[in-house]
């Protein structure tokens, strides 16, 4: 790729830091390193932060694996960890709903009546989406193999057919559902999963506003993003790991198939 | 190649990896307690999610369920905003060879978490930058970034860090 005598990039240096230069410009880097004391004194530096990770980390993979790491007990036992995290990560879900709810969104009933933009709907199902995310135990109240029940349940409390999407072509596992409070009365979210434990979130509630293409938004903290749509009166907003084109991809998924089965708003 | 091998290889080829995802975990936590319920709910889930792995490398996607639970486990931390937590550094660093690894510790601790993420691949995990692009799901181009990111801000840490113990001797 690169000419042996082509000036050396700031790439190429932490690849040499690396070992991960190819060996036609190990010459050159050296050269250069040679010439240019400052930058050597800068790679130097780099080589001893990695040599302090690992003599503060490397013995660790030495250690005996403890018993608990065994497969078979994990798999009998379903990972029913009840560590310090669990109750830690409980307590954050408590915590969220008492910061984050207490002012907003469990006080929306309230407000139920003022007019929802699609904008706000978006930020609630980010809202809802951040804090079923990170449940390991209990990410939904209707698992994904009930999905007929689901399908009946949640169609009649929202008060218009769901057809929950099919995301299997896309590595997407169907974790289940939930019912939320939504801007003029029921939501349901449904959860996807993906074989890096990666989750999706699908978001559907009626709306007001006018119909609109699909949009994106990143998320606060540029962790999560949505894509929104408001088609039919109902509003749908998918959320997702911020990649964009993950995120799209999946959206555009749901987004067809929504589409072709026509959902009905009675 | 997994799926030749069956049950016991996508087993042991797990199994073989502990030791590796307890260091990254480690580092990435800096807590003992919190690394270890790490792997163990990345075992679990790699194990209920075997049917969707379809080959490819065991080692990057474990490596690639790890540093998303993390991430998932530092969203949710972020949430708490009343309870932050109480840093210990008022106290000042003695001399030798303890210090070093705090420091180090305190430095990692400051970067952002893409950026921590794909320097302790690298360096302490001793992954290509292809692998990390894959762990991460993004360009090789963004690993490099951060990566320079990462050796940048720990440069600058461990630089303001010394005077400030120079003078406390």
């Amino acid at each position: 790729m690169n000419e042996p005598n082509s000036p050396v990039h700031d790439d190429e240096l932490h690849a040499f830091v690396d070992g991960e230069l190819p060996a036609d410009r190990r010459e050159a880097v050296t050269a250069f390193l040679a010439a240019n004391p400052e930058q050597a004194a800068t790679v130097a530096a780099w080589q001893a932060q990695a040599e302090s990770i690992r003599a503060r980390y490397g013995a660790v993979a030495d250690e005996p694996v403890p018993a608990r790491f065994n497969l078979d007990a994990l798999m009998r036992e379903g990972g029913e960890r009840r560590g310090p995290w669990r109750t830690w990560a409980a307590a954050a879900v408590i915590a969220a709903f008492m910061v984050g709810g207490g002012t907003g969104w469990m006080a929306r009933g309230a407000t139920a009546a003022a007019p929802s933009s699609s904008g706000s709907i978006t930020a609630d199902a980010l809202e809802a989406h951040q804090l079923y995310v990170v449940e390991v135990r209990h990410p939904v109240e209707v698992p994904g193999n009930e999905r007929d029940h689901m399908t009946a349940w949640l169609s009649k409390r929202l008060g218009y057919a769901q057809q929950i999407p099919d995301l299997q072509s896309l590595g997407l596992k169907l974790v289940g559902g939930r019912l939320l409070p939504g801007p003029t009365g029921a939501a349901a979210m449904y959860m996807y999963e993906g074989p890096s434990g990666e989750r999706f979130t699908l978001y559907c509630a009626k709306t007001t506003t006018p119909e609109s293409a699909l949009r994106f938004r990143e998320g606060s903290g540029d962790r999560f993003a949505a894509v929104t749509w408001v088609s039919d009166k109902a509003a749908y907003v998918v959320s997702g790991p911020s990649e964009r084109a993950r995120l799209e991809q999946v959206s555009k998924a749901i987004y067809d198939q929504v589409e072709k089965a026509g959902w009905k708003k009675s | 190649m997994v799926k030749g091998g069956g049950l016991a290889t996508f087993r042991q080829a797990v199994e073989a990896t502990i030791p590796a995802l307890r260091r990254y975990a480690r580092a990435l936590t800096r807590d003992a307690d919190l690394a270890d319920d790490l792997v163990q709910d990345t075992l679990v889930r790699a194990l209920r999610s075997e049917h969707l792995f379809h080959g490819g490398e065991i080692r990057s996607w474990l490596y690639t369920i790890l540093t998303n639970l993390n991430r998932n486990r530092l969203r949710s931390l972020a949430r708490r905003p009343l309870l932050s937590p109480i840093e210990e550094n008022d106290a000042p660093d003695l001399a030798g060879p303890e210090a070093g690894g705090r420091d180090i510790e305190r430095a990692l601790a400051t970067l952002v978490d893409e950026q921590r993420d794909a320097l302790l691949l690298v360096v302490l995990e001793g992954l290509t930058y292809r692998e990390v692009a894959e762990v991460q799901g993004v360009p090789i181009g963004t690993v490099m970034s951060r990566l320079a990111r990462a050796r940048v801000q720990i440069k600058s840490y461990l630089d303001g860090e010394r005077p400030a113990l120079r003078r406390v001797k």
